[in-house]
C-alpha cells in the first residue's frame, strides 16, 4: 500500500531520517519504534506528504507521493503528536472544520463527524468546549479529527502522549476497532508495550536509520533464547559468587542489583537448580526468585547497544 | 529571603532572555516620545506646519492688500490668494484650513467705523470645522494686521487723543463652518473614530497573523497541512475570513459613534462602505504579510506593534496631520493609514462625494495588494 524508499532529510547539518525504507500492506498496523529524536516525526511527515523529503521517495498504491500530495491526503489521516484542536470551539465545531477541509458538508460531514464521535467516545460531549475536557479526551477527539474523510491509512504520531493508563487503553481500543475495520495502521511511539500490543509489525528506528524491521515475533528471534532471573537476597552478594556466576554455562549478563542480584539463563530446567545451589552453597540466602521473559527494550539494546531512555533527544524543527 | 531572591532571579532572567521584546520596549516609547516632542515643537528647530490659508480680496483697496501683505509675511501661516467659490471648494476639501474673505468697500467702510463705531463691514472667515484653532489664530493674526493699516490711514500716521479708549475693531467677523453637508454640524468625534477605527483594525490584522504563528507552532499546523489545500485556498481563506471580522468590528465600531456620538456619514455613503472594505482587506492582508515575513509569534508581535504605531502616528490616526511639520504632510501620503484617515474624513463630517473616497479606496486596496503579494512570496508552506 505505501513504499517508503531511501527517504532522508536534513535539517541544516543535521540528519534526521537516513536511508530510511520500509513497506506498509494494506490492512497492517505497522509500529514506528524508537526514542525521542529518532526521526520518527520527521518520517512520518514525509509519509503524510507534510514535508519533502531530500532525497528517496513515498509511494502510495504505485503514485510517487509527492508528485501528487493531494491525491495521498484525501485517503489519509494524521493524527499529529501535538494536540491540532481549537480548545475554544466545541468538539463539533473543530470536526466541522477538520471535514470542511476534506470537501465535506452538510449531511455527510454530520454523519460522518457523528460516527467520528462515537468510535470515540466522545458523542455525548459534541456540544462541550475542547477547553473543558480532560487530556485523555483531548487525545481521542484528536484522532477523530482524523478519521472524518474514512482515510484507507491513519498515521498516528505518538498518540497516546501524557495520559493517564485508563485513557491510554480507551485509546487503544479505539485503535484496535479501526483495526478491525481493516484501516491500516501506522503507529509512532517510544513505549514498547503500545508497540508490542497493537502492531503486527514494527520498524526500529535509531538516529534516523531504520535498525530492524519485523513482527513483534521475529524480533524476538533476533536475541538469544533466554530468560532472566531476579534474586532478592539477604545480603549483598559476594564478588566470588559473582565471578562463579559469570562462568556458568548457559549463564549471561550477571548483574548486581538493589537487592540481589540478576542473571540470563538458557535454560531453566538445565540451569536454574545448579546456579541456586551454588549460590546456596556459598552461604547466600535467597528470600525471593523473579523470572521474566526478554522484552522489546532487549531488542532494542541488542540492535542498538543503548537503552531507550539513553538515547540522545534531539527533535526536529 | 531566599526564595525572594531566587524569584526576583527568575523574573529578571526571563526578561533578559527576550532580547527582541525588551528592546521594543525601549524603542516604541522612545519613537512615540520622539514623535510628538518633534510634532508639538521639539527643540524650537523644526520648522513647524503653517496653515494654509486663502485671502479672497473682493475690496482691492489700499487696506486689503496691506492686510493681504502682512498676512503672506506672517510666519504662522501660508497664504495663497483665491476667489471666493475655489477657496469655498478648498476649505472643503481640506486643502485649506481657513479662508479670510474681505468685501468690497472694505477698506473705506472700515476706515469710517474705526473712527465712529458705526456702519462695520462685515468680514467673513470660512473654516473647516474640524480646524478651530487655526480659526482663531488667523482671526487674531487678520485683527493684528487690520488696525495696523486701518489706523495708519484713520490717524494719518498721527495719534488723536482722547480716542483710544473709545476705539473698536471696526469691522464684524462672520465665522462659516464649511462642509459640503448642509445643515450638518461639526461633529468633533468623526475625525477621532477615523483615526482610532484605522488604527485599531490593523493590530486586529497583527493579532490575526500572530495567531497564523502561533498555530504554525502547534499541532493544529500539521492538520491543515495534512489536509488537501493548498497555500492559495488557505491564503484566500485567511484573507476573506480576516477582512470579514474586521468588517463587523469596523460597523460596531461606527454604530456605536453614530449612536452614541452622533458622527455622521455627511459623504457619500457607497464612498464609505468601499472605504470600509478596502481598509479591512489591506488589515487582512498586512496580518499575512506579518506572518509570511516573521519568524516566531514572539519575535513577531513586537515588531508588527512597532510597525503600526508607526503607521497609525505618522499617518494621522492620533493627531490630524495638519499639525505635522509640512515634510512630514508630504511624507505621510505614502502611508495607506494617512489615506483611510483621510478618506473616512472625507465621508464623515467633511461630507464629500464618492469621489473624494476613489484615490484612498486605490491605495488602500493598492497597498492590500502589494502585501498579498509579499505574503504569497514568501509564505512557507512546504516544510
Amino acid at each position: 500500500m505505501l513504499s517508503i524508499t531511501h527517504l532522508q532529510k536534513r535539517f541544516g547539518q543535521r540528519v534526521a531520517v537516513d536511508d530510511v525504507s520500509f513497506e506498509v500492506r494494506s490492512g497492517e498496523t505497522v509500529g514506528l519504534l524508537g526514542p525521542n529524536g529518532a526521526g520518527k516525526t520527521t518520517t512520518l511527515s514525509m509519509m503524510s506528504g507534510i514535508s519533502k523529503p531530500d532525497s528517496g521517495s513515498v509511494s502510495f498504491q504505485g503514485q510517487r507521493v509527492h508528485q501528487d500530495a493531494n491525491a495521498l491526503k484525501r485517503r489519509v489521516g494524521l493524527v499529529p503528536q501535538d494536540l491540532a484542536l481549537y480548545d475554544e470551539l466545541s468538539a463539533w465545531a473543530n470536526l466541522e472544520l477538520f471535514g470542511g477541509l476534506y470537501g465535506l458538508s452538510g449531511a455527510a460531514l454530520a454523519t460522518r463527524a457523528e460516527e467520528a464521535l462515537t468510535l470515540v467516545g466522545l458523542a455525548n460531549r459534541r456540544r462541550d468546549r475542547v477547553k473543558e475536557f480532560s487530556g485523555g479526551m483531548k487525545r481521542r477527539l484528536n484522532i477523530a479529527g482524523a478519521l472524518l474523510h474514512d482515510p484507507e491509512l491513519i498515521l498516528l504520531d505518538e498518540p497516546t502522549v501524557g495520559v493517564d493508563p485508563q485513557s491510554r487503553n480507551a485509546i487503544f481500543e479505539n485503535l484496535e476497532e479501526l483495526k478491525r475495520r481493516g484501516k491500516t495502521l501506522v503507529y509512532t511511539t517510544h513505549y514498547m508495550e503500545e508497540a508490542e500490543r497493537l502492531c503486527d509489525r514494527i520498524v526500529i528506528i535509531d538516529h534516523g536509520r531504520v535498525v530492524a524491521d519485523d513482527s513483534v515475533r521475529g524480533l524476538y528471534r533476533l536475541l538469544p533464547p533466554s530468560q532472566s532471573v531476579a534474586l532478592d537476597l539477604e545480603l549483598p552478594p559476594a564478588q566470588e559468587l559473582l565471578a562463579d556466576l559469570a562462568v556458568m554455562p548457559g549463564i549471561s549478563a550477571v548483574q548486581v542489583t538493589a537487592g540481589g542480584l540478576r542473571f540470563d539463563i538458557v535454560d531453566f530446567g538445565a540451569h536454574l537448580s545448579r546456579a541456586l545451589g551454588h549460590i546456596a552453597g556459598q552461604g547466600a540466602r535467597v528470600t525471593s526468585v523473579k523470572t521474566g521473559q526478554t522484552s522489546l527494550e532487549d531488542v532494542f539494546i541488542t540492535l542498538t547497544g543503548h537503552a531507550m531512555r539513553d538515547a540522545p533527544v534531539t527533535e526536529a524543527p | 529571603m531566599l526564595a525572594i531572591r531566587a524569584l526576583i532571579r527568575n523574573d529578571l532572567r526571563i526578561y533578559m532572555t527576550d532580547r527582541r521584546a525588551m528592546i521594543i520596549g525601549v524603542l516604541v516609547p522612545i519613537l512615540i516620545a520622539a514623535f510628538f516632542g518633534y510634532v508639538f515643537g521639539g527643540n524650537g528647530n523644526a520648522e513647524a506646519g503653517k496653515i494654509p490659508l486663502a485671502i479672497v480680496d473682493e475690496d482691492q483697496s489700499e487696506v486689503s492688500r496691506a492686510i493681504a501683505a502682512g498676512l503672506a509675511e506672517a510666519p504662522l501661516v501660508s497664504v495663497q490668494a483665491l476667489d471666493r467659490s475655489q477657496a469655498e471648494q478648498r476649505v472643503r476639501t481640506g486643502k485649506v484650513q481657513v479662508a479670510a474673505v474681505i468685501p468690497k468697500n472694505f477698506g473705506a467702510a472700515a476706515t469710517l467705523a474705526f473712527l465712529s463705531g458705526e456702519m462695520k463691514p462685515q468680514v467673513e472667515f470660512l473654516l473647516d470645522p474640524s480646524q478651530s484653532m487655526s480659526g482663531l489664530v488667523v482671526e487674531g493674526l487678520f485683527t493684528q494686521l487690520s488696525m495696523r493699516e486701518i489706523s495708519k490711514i484713520a490717524l494719518n500716521g498721527n495719534p488723536v487723543p482722547g480716542l483710544q479708549h473709545g476705539l473698536s475693531i471696526p469691522y464684524i467677523v462672520a465665522t462659516t463652518k464649511v462642509t459640503t453637508a448642509q445643515n450638518i454640524p461639526y461633529n468633533g468625534y468623526a475625525h477621532s473614530f477615523a483615526g482610532m477605527t484605522t488604527q485599531f483594525i490593523l493590530l486586529a490584522g497583527i493579532d490575526a497573523g500572530i495567531l497564523l504563528l502561533m498555530a504554525r507552532e502547534r499541532g493544529i499546523w500539521q492538520r491543515l497541512r495534512s489536509a488537501p489545500l493548498s497555500k492559495t485556498q488557505f491564503l484566500l481563506a485567511r484573507t476573506i475570513a480576516t477582512t470579514l471580522i474586521s468588517l463587523f468590528q469596523f460597523t460596531l465600531i461606527y454604530i456605536a459613534a453614530i449612536a452614541i456620538f452622533g458622527v455622521h456619514i455627511g459623504g457619500s455613503a457607497l464612498g464609505f462602505a468601499a472605504l470600509a472594505v478596502a481598509l479591512c482587506l489591506l488589515n487582512a492582508t498586512f496580518g499575512l504579510m506579518l506572518a509570511s515575513i516573521g519568524g516566531s509569534a514572539a519575535a513577531t508581535r513586537g515588531i508588527a506593534v512597532l510597525a503600526t504605531l508607526v503607521l497609525v502616528m505618522v499617518g494621522g490616526a492620533w493627531v490630524p496631520s495638519f499639525v505635522f511639520p509640512k515634510w512630514l504632510q508630504q511624507a505621510s501620503l505614502i502611508l495607506p493609514t494617512r489615506w483611510a484617515v483621510d478618506g473616512l474624513d472625507a465621508m464623515t463630517w467633511r461630507g464629500l462625494g464618492l469621489h473624494a473616497a476613489l484615490v484612498p479606496v486605490a491605495v488602500l486596496c493598492a497597498t492590500a495588494t502589494l502585501c498579498l503579494v509579499i505574503a504569497v512570496w514568501r509564505f512557507r508552506w512546504e516544510e
